[in-house]
């Protein structure tokens, strides 16, 4: 993540901060999820199908959940769902292939290996920063462990489903990934304590060296366990099992090819040394996340078949991002590299539409090819782009609908869809933010006056009665005087809290 | 005249062999069979029956229903106007045990400065800890939460992701072990994290769950490989003995419950999964929490899984900054939380309460009555505070309910439990007999302060006598605090300086059978004068504050 240097990002964008401060407030409560039609045709729209070209006055049919037409006329039943897009642009729900929303922790960051944890465990479904990268056109998006530890936690992608219990949002049959990280976090530079001894490694040599560890240990575990497997299966008995580790059963799924590896990275010598270990032990790695020299290596990681998730024109914010060019992006896809454009930020999520745009003007890619670093290039970076990613018979009908052109600063998304469900509609969400306004100031007026109540009963103790006299409220002060106490630190488990942020980004 | 002579050295002697016990504890002369009469009995295990009649005999209901026999060396309570309900549970908490954890690295949980470097070192794990060794009588509370009718408490040690095996513990008993009804019943687990940087593994709740996973298969592992290489150990390495592995394994032999922290939606859609995946021997669970779920409950009731809920509901932090607006979200869970025990009885799913942090007894059944008001219904809610936490924590055939051989906890209150204005008259804690009294009020408020130590004399048909009292006053001029003889101390129970009349009591045993004694008189800023009253008898008695460097405070202290 950038960590320390989020806060430049909302400065940079203090306009559409705004923007969706106002967009997204009232809208705490976790909505139900829309309800599903089974037909919704998207009428007379300019349609972006990324894969052939755009269709103007086009028309979407969408049939449980997938696109079942595209084009000019399409056959839609008399009872569909109609949406009228006329002046509106249709493009294919944007994918963010580096994201931490909707988590409700980010970093392991204790160890140096810290591959037995798992983002999908810890999803927090009521994160508000969905339904705002919602209302910005994402649709899925590759939720990433931190860069504290060279090698980090387990990965998954999501999609956006607002509304929905955390068992909802994985995208269905997306292969997990890894989170791997080279250079400065993992060596912890920026983040010592005083006083603490520093964790190992200090420097980008120890950082290969906790790899290729890892990566032999988990050989090796894979040797024992197919040894063992072997002797079972010829019918020895009374054999110990050996351990089950859950640190390195990941890593044997990379081995495996079950599981991508998903690496943060900025400088060309560790990038070029990521490739050397994994071909020393025959692994891929999927993507190289950030990758800000990878203009210089372009070649490599396109002979390498591995994709580049990139930040738009972002630099300078450390010593290992010194070297960026806001024509990265556009230089490696020119080399051949498959590049997308990420946020790596819940807010700059919002406007990922605009990152793809700056890279017609950073290296003059055509509007086609900007479009794709937002939805066909990150789809096939993840292995969903036979799902998602291009407006296609077939495929999920996630998709954005934006009043203008999508690389126009001037855009904003009218309806998000996913699986043909209207997640995102700013026109609901105006007309539903007074009736939220309403039910809250309902609520905070009854706790108001049930709080005042209180100190009142409790004036005829103090007060006093006559001598002598009878105590028939004695009852009363005995009621109340209980109801405010401070609470007591909560060490159980059961925090009332609805979300528990731990360790923090970085 | 010599008879009442007798009578007074009968009780002075009384007095001062009860002074010697700690007033928590019953006394061994104390009687062992009880009857209690013409009372409304409420069973929980069946309906409520009028004018009804309870038989206790050392410690144990022997008799229950109407046109009982009552046996002659029964002490008889006139049930009259009295309604009986078995004694309250509070199903999870740490009453009973000694409040601060034990100081040595030998059982405590592991501090965050020695950092774990994975799952292998087993941090904040202490399962071999159990409430059992740990009860003490020491504990005040015991007698807090025993006179506000709960004669049960499923305890827990605290602290850590593993903190120990919790226990089934009676609040009555003259030691230690007399508290244990049942152990280890359950293994409470929470979501601990070293809370960051520099703190050891783990870091991040992801961290902790992962760490559980981890445990988990290697006490599944352990129990395997440990029995295997037994059968055949030549030629093969031993199995690594671990402390953590080999407690957890032995308590899930027990039968030990696996207490699952969750609380919101999230959580409890999230415990739900848990469990699934923590398929360890043949283990079960429960999920303590539970505030949200009037969402989830039907989810709960379809993996059959029980639920304590904790009654200390959401609200406003006390020094909440006012800027810092609450979200809808959290708004609605305030105002619905209280609902979830309702949602809970509607979808099927067992539960029973548990204080969660409030600190008083009366409190609790306050927070109980809410989810009454939020839809629940009565006699659920009482359940709730009985039978179902004996069912969920497997002593249902002891505990829980009124019936025929179960151990005698009971409540005797003057009407419904649940209501505002109803007082609870007396408590049965394993067939000992608690009579509980509303602290006297002062009438008005009070001239000076009389706090501080005392040194009372009078005179006793023996010749006199002295003893101490150390009395605090508050603003209202309610009086706390301990009288101390020769022999011992005992608390003060009730009372008062009311101008300058005060009256304090501490209540005693004489012949197995419990007596007030009195002290009332005049405070006149310096000096107390007045009149010992016990059963009938009464002595004048004066008091001074004595300076510090007396012979007499001097013998106090040596005495004591």
């Amino acid at each position: 993540m950038k960590g320390s240097f989020g806060f430049f990002i909302n400065v940079k964008n203090v306009r559409f901060a705004s923007l969706l401060s106002i967009l997204c407030l009232p809208l705490m409560a976790a909505a139900a999820p829309p309800d599903v039609p089974a037909v919704i045709v998207i009428r007379n729209a300019t349609i972006l199908t990324v894969s052939h070209g755009n269709i103007e006055h086009g028309s979407i049919l969408i049939k449980d959940g997938k696109i079942a037409e595209v084009g000019v006329s399409v056959n839609a039943p008399k009872d569909a769902q109609v949406i009228d897009a006329a002046g509106q642009f249709v493009i294919p729900g944007i994918i963010d292939c580096h994201s931490h929303i909707a988590a409700e922790s980010i970093n392991e960051g204790s160890v140096s290996v810290s591959s037995m944890v798992n983002m999908a465990e810890i999803l927090n479904p009521e994160d508000i920063d969905i339904y705002r990268d919602l209302a910005g056109g994402v649709t899925s998006a590759n939720i990433l462990h931190g860069s504290a530890n060279a090698i980090g936690g387990q990965t998954l992608v999501i999609k956006l489903r607002w509304g929905q219990p955390a068992a909802k949002l994985p995208f269905e049959g997306a292969l997990p990934g890894i989170k791997f990280a080279l250079g400065e976090n993992p060596k912890r530079s920026n983040f010592s304590i005083p006083g603490q001894p520093r964790r190992y490694p200090a420097t980008r040599m120890g950082v290969e060296e906790t790899i290729r560890g890892a990566f032999s240990e988990a050989r090796d575990y894979k040797k024992t366990w197919d040894e063992h497997n072997k002797r079972v299966a010829a019918g020895e008995k009374n054999l110990i099992a050996p351990r089950r580790d859950l640190r390195l059963e990941p890593l044997v799924e990379v081995l495996e090819g079950k599981r991508y590896v998903h690496s943060h990275c900025y400088r060309e010598d560790e990038i070029l040394m990521l490739l050397r270990v994994a071909k020393e032990f025959g692994f891929k790695v999927r993507t190289f996340q950030h990758v800000l020299e990878g203009y210089k290596v372009a070649d490599e990681l396109a002979a390498a078949g591995v994709g580049a998730s990139t930040f738009s024109d972002w630099w300078a914010y450390k010593v290992e991002a010194y070297d960026a060019v806001p024509y990265n992006a556009a230089l490696m896809t020119q080399r051949g590299v498959v590049v997308s454009i990420n946020s790596d930020d819940a807010e700059e999520a919002t406007h990922l539409n605009q990152e793809a745009a700056k890279s017609m003007k950073y290296g003059g890619l055509s509007h086609d090819e900007a479009l794709k670093m937002v939805t066909l290039n990150p789809a096939m970076q993840l292995g969903i782009d036979k799902r998602v990613g291009t407006i296609d018979v077939g495929k999920d009908a996630d998709l954005a609908i934006y009043n203008r052109d999508p690389l126009s600063a001037y855009a904003v998304v009218q309806k998000t869809l996913i699986d043909g469900r209207v997640y995102f509609d700013l026109q609901r969400d105006i007309a539903e933010r007074a009736e939220r306004e309403k039910e809250k100031k309902a609520l905070i007026d009854r706790f108001k006056k049930a709080a005042e109540k209180k100190p009142e009963e409790k004036k005829p103790d103090a007060a006093g009665q006559k001598p002598g006299e009878k105590k028939p409220e004695e009852k009363k002060p005995e009621v109340k005087k209980p109801e405010e106490k401070p609470k007591p630190p909560q060490t159980d488990g059961a925090d009332s809290s609805a979300t528990v942020t731990l360790g923090g980004a970085l | 005249m010599r008879s009442k002579i007798i009578l007074w050295c009968v009780s002075a002697v009384c007095f001062m062999a009860l002074c010697a016990a700690p007033p928590a504890q019953a006394q061994g002369g104390e009687p062992q069979y009880f009857a209690i009469r013409g009372a409304k009995v409420v069973p929980v295990a069946g309906s409520p029956m009028e004018n009804a009649t309870i038989v206790i005999a050392r410690g144990l209901l022997t008799a229950v229903g109407k046109d009982i026999a009552i046996p002659p060396e029964a002490w008889v309570v006139d049930g009259k106007g009295l309604t009986v309900y078995p004694g309250l549970i509070d199903s999870f908490t740490d009453v009973g045990l000694s409040v601060a954890p034990p100081a040595s690295g030998e059982a405590g949980p592991r501090r965050s400065q020695e950092g774990a470097h994975g799952p292998e070192d087993r941090p904040y794990s202490t399962p071999w800890r159990t409430a059992a060794d740990e009860a003490t009588l020491s504990d005040k509370r015991i007698e807090t939460w025993r006179n506000g009718g709960f004669t049960t408490v499923v305890s827990s040690p605290k602290g850590g992701i593993f903190p120990g095996q919790a226990a089934v513990l009676d609040l009555a008993g003259e030691r230690a072990g007399d508290l244990v009804v049942k152990s280890p019943v359950a293994i409470p687990v929470t979501f601990q994290t070293s809370g960051g940087f520099g703190g050891g593994f783990p870091s991040s709740i992801m961290g902790t769950l992962a760490y559980i996973h981890q445990v988990w298969l290697d006490t599944e592992w352990s129990i395997k490989a440990q029995a295997t290489y037994e059968k055949n150990p030549r030629g093969v390495a031993r199995p690594r003995y671990d402390r953590t592995e080999a407690a957890l394994a032995e308590a899930l032999e027990d039968h030990a419950q696996v207490l699952i922290p969750a609380n919101n939606a999230i959580q409890l859609r999230r415990a739900l999964e848990l469990v699934d995946r923590w398929k360890v021997k043949d283990a079960t669970y429960a999920i303590y929490g539970g505030q949200m779920a009037y969402e989830v409950a039907p989810e709960i009731a379809t993996k059959k899984l029980p639920v304590l809920v904790n009654l200390k509901w959401p609200e406003a932090e006390k020094d909440a900054d006012p800027e810092d607006k609450p979200s809808l979200r959290t708004l609605q869970f305030r105002d619905r939380a209280p609902s979830s025990p309702g949602a809970l009885a509607k979808a099927g799913v067992k539960f029973a309460f548990y204080s969660g942090g409030i600190t008083s007894p009366k409190d609790t059944l306050k927070a109980a009555k809410k989810s009454i008001d939020a839809g629940l219904a009565p006699d659920a809610a009482l359940r709730a505070l009985t039978l179902s936490a004996a069912e969920i924590f497997g002593v249902a055939d002891r505990l829980g309910s009124i019936e025929n051989g179960k151990i005698a906890n009971l409540v005797v209150t003057d009407g419904d439990l649940f209501e505002e204005k109803t007082k609870i008259k007396m408590v049965f804690a394993d067939g000992r007999r608690f009579e509980i009294r509303e602290p006297e009020k002062p009438k008005e408020p009070p001239k000076g302060d009389i706090t501080g130590k005392w040194k009372l004399a009078y005179t006793t048909p023996d010749g006199p006598e002295e003893s101490t009292a150390d009395l605090a006053m508050d603003k209202d001029g309610t009086i706390s605090g301990t009288l101390t003889s020769k022999r011992g101390t005992a608390s003060i129970i009730s009372g008062y300086l009311s101008v300058d009349k005060f009256s304090f009591t501490i209540n005693i045993s004489i012949e197995g059978s419990a007596a007030d004694v009195i002290f009332s008189g005049a405070f006149d800023g310096t000096s107390l004068k007045g009149t010992i009253h016990v059963q009938g008898i009464s002595l004048d008695f004066t008091g001074v504050k004595p300076t510090i460097t007396t012979t007499a405070a001097a013998t106090l202290g040596g005495a004591q």
